[in-house]
């Protein structure tokens, strides 16, 4: 939470289309879809900003292009103030050493013919000036301990470990590079209940012993409220809301985000007759489509014809301090109402 | 002449205060060949009219082969069944023929499963899935079964029906095949319905649309719910009781309210405090140590000794009853007193 320092990633405007295409020979684009379209944020050492929304709304292509797995549309990715997404060859694999991924599967994520070993000294390979050769086995050693596993299990195979257990593995080649920032793309959501607790605590305690800067994806709004420092909820490639974490969830004021907080069912059945829950009817539109003007008009209770027109941009709207991408943003509590 | 459900098992609601479905000391056990994998190990709960079971448990706790046994839909062998009872309105369905049970499994008690794509056929239209309800059970003739699967298909607010129901599977939204699911499993108005972590693949605002739409459907018919989850936060918001399951055994069970306000098992306590809480921010989430049990090699006394925070040295070797603590709740703990009594972090 170091405010006012150097942010380490920020992302501005940032845009992947994939083509829609047509035709065997001669492809002919008749369209795109729309994962990410213009996503800006600031991150900075030791943050974490947590992103929650629906599947599909472009979280998952956000966290690849992040990672210069996919390249950008358009918009830019910068890590310590150097383009990402425009870097090449030597520079681009120096770069990616400052932000690493951790995966959601533990159970796919992992190569069942590698060891431990092999999976966490990889970084080591292709990052050859890292750790000198000799070095290498300690280090993996040592990055086992930092997780939680047992050092003398480096020569054991992935399926020897438990769910939990490989996601400290991943967790493990994540940190190998020392990397400023860690992608967690649904680090918790394939593990059983007892186990993520365990998980989300080993990631808190790296943040603070490494100074790491995390952006956390996930759909457990419970979980990214405890772990995060910031929170941006997004719909159809875009941020709809973003701020600080209690002034989501205790002050949402776009429809949409009081609606996902409010169809989270909450652990204690006190009272459960009371609450408020706003239902959304349907799904949510194709990103190949989606509809002029607001993206949400089309489910919101909201909607106007302005909505349909123009575009709400994310700013600071009267009576709230936080963004948010609505023409009628007014914050409400649907957690606490009632 | 071809035997009908009630030839079977009687019909009409369950009478006064009889249980609808009972299941009473219930064993599985699957014989592999690494050894003999006891899954269910002594399972009793029971299910009213119009009332929801919450069966709560992580992988590997049993509940879903519980609720598979209870369906017939085990593939035995591997498994068996060396004990225990499965009464429907009195009549032990583990005592029926093959024949007479197909009778009773969706039309009598039916099942919603979590995976609705792997669950449907891709290469048949659901239509022509759910008309094979009518068309098998009811003997209808294709056209009347598909007049059916659109009334069916409307009735769980699938949108423009008489359109979709020519469509496949891959055609429609995960929310969307869930419904269908539900469509298929009402279809012929069982009295009992099993969902099977029905809304675990789906995002939080479709979760709510289907967890109401069941509701609905269960206030409409007074169908007995058994919900089998593994979420806290659904469990609160629908059940009536729980039951929650580790290792193979019932360890708790419980009316909701009770469950929520004070635990009376160290896992069930273990898992409320689990949850992370607003005014607990930045610290660190309290953790049940440990891993859940190999279920080829079960920790002797009781199986959660190692993860336990109460226990004590009979816990390594006696296995617990499930102690009786009022009319309504049972604690399979010594020290369910302790527990009970015990701060919630």
């Amino acid at each position: 939470m170091a405010s006012g320092s150097e942010p380490v990633l920020e992302v501005r405007d940032l845009v992947k289309h994939f083509p829609l295409t047509q035709g065997i020979l001669y492809k002919k684009q008749i369209g795109a879809i729309k994962a990410v379209d213009g996503v800006s944020f600031d991150l900075r050492k030791g943050e974490t900003l947590g992103i929650v929304g629906e599947s599909g709304c472009g979280k998952s292509t956000l966290a690849k292009v992040l990672m210069a797995l996919e390249q950008p549309t358009s918009g830019s990715v910068r890590i310590g103030g150097r383009d990402i997404s425009k870097a090449r060859g030597g520079e681009l694999k120096r770069m990616r050493r400052n932000i690493q991924m951790v995966m959601q599967d533990p159970y796919t994520s992992l190569n069942p013919r590698m060891t431990v070993g092999d999976i966490i000294g990889e970084p080591f390979e292709i990052h050859t000036d890292v750790a000198p050769k000799g070095d290498r086995r300690k280090k993996v050693q040592e990055l086992l301990e930092v997780v939680g596993l047992n050092p003398d299990h480096i020569n054991r195979y992935p399926h020897q470990f438990s769910g939990g257990q490989r996601q400290r593995i991943g967790i493990a080649r994540g940190l190998a590079l020392q990397p400023e920032v860690i992608v967690c793309d649904e680090p918790v959501s394939a593990l059983d209940v007892s186990i993520q607790a365990q998980v989300i605590n080993l990631l808190g305690r790296l943040q603070d012993e490494f100074g790491l800067a995390y952006i956390f994806i996930a759909h457990d709004l419970s979980v990214v409220r405890h772990i995060s420092d910031r929170v941006g909820v997004m719909y159809l490639g875009k941020f709809v809301e973003l701020g600080k974490d209690a002034e989501i969830y205790d002050r949402p004021a776009h429809p949409y985000t009081q609606a996902l907080l409010s169809a989270v069912p909450v652990p204690d059945p006190e009272g459960r007759e009371q609450r408020e829950r706003i239902i959304l009817q349907g799904d949510p539109p194709s990103p190949a489509n989606p509809p002029s003007g607001c993206r949400f008009r089309t489910r919101c209770w909201k909607a106007q014809e302005i909505c349909a027109k123009e575009e709400p941009l994310l700013q600071i709207r009267p009576g709230t301090a936080h963004m948010s991408a609505c023409h009628f943003a007014e914050t409400h509590d649907v957690v606490h109402a009632g | 002449m071809k035997k009908t459900s009630a030839d079977v098992l009687p019909a009409g609601g369950g009478s006064g205060n009889e249980p609808l479905l009972a299941v009473d000391d219930l064993h599985v056990e699957f014989h592999t060949r690494a050894g003999v994998v006891r899954a269910v190990n002594g399972v009793s709960y029971t299910v009213r009219a119009g009332e929801t079971l919450a069966v709560l448990g992580e992988s590997g706790s049993g509940k879903s082969v519980t609720a598979q046994a209870i369906m017939g839909i085990l593939d035995m062998p591997p498994a068996v069944i060396p004990k225990g009872e499965i009464r429907f309105k009195g009549t032990d369905v583990l005592k029926l023929s093959e024949r007479d049970r197909t009778q009773v499994r969706g039309e009598r008690i039916a099942m919603i499963f979590q995976d609705a794509l792997s669950a449907l056929n891709p290469v048949f239209t659901v239509g022509w899935q759910i008309s094979e309800m009518f068309r098998v059970h009811r003997g209808m003739s294709k056209g009347a079964a598909m007049k059916k699967a659109v009334e069916l298909m409307d009735r769980v607010r699938i949108p423009a029906a008489k359109q979709r129901v020519h469509d496949y599977p891959h055609q429609f939204s995960g929310g969307m095949r869930q419904r269908i699911m539900i469509a298929m499993s009402i279809a012929l108005d069982p009295e009992v319905l099993i969902a099977d972590e029905p809304t675990t693949a789906l995002d939080v605002t479709v979760q709510a649309q289907i967890m109401e739409l069941l509701a609905e459907l269960q206030r409409e018919s007074q169908m007995g719910l058994i919900l089998i989850t593994h979420d806290l936060g659904v469990v609160a918001d629908v059940a009536d009781k729980i039951a929650v399951m580790y290792g193979g055994r019932i360890v708790e069970n419980a009316p909701v309210h009770d469950i929520y306000k004070a635990p009376a098992h160290p896992y069930t306590k273990g898992l409320l405090d689990s949850i992370p809480r607003v005014d607990q921010k930045g610290q660190e989430l309290y953790a049940i140590k440990g891993l859940p049990p190999n279920l080829l090699s079960m920790p002797t006394g009781c199986a959660f000794h190692p993860r336990c925070p109460y226990r004590q040295e009979n816990c390594v070797t006696d296995t617990p009853p499930l102690y009786e603590i009022s009319g309504t709740r049972g604690s399979a703990c010594h020290y369910w007193r302790e527990v009970l009594d015990g701060e919630r972090q």
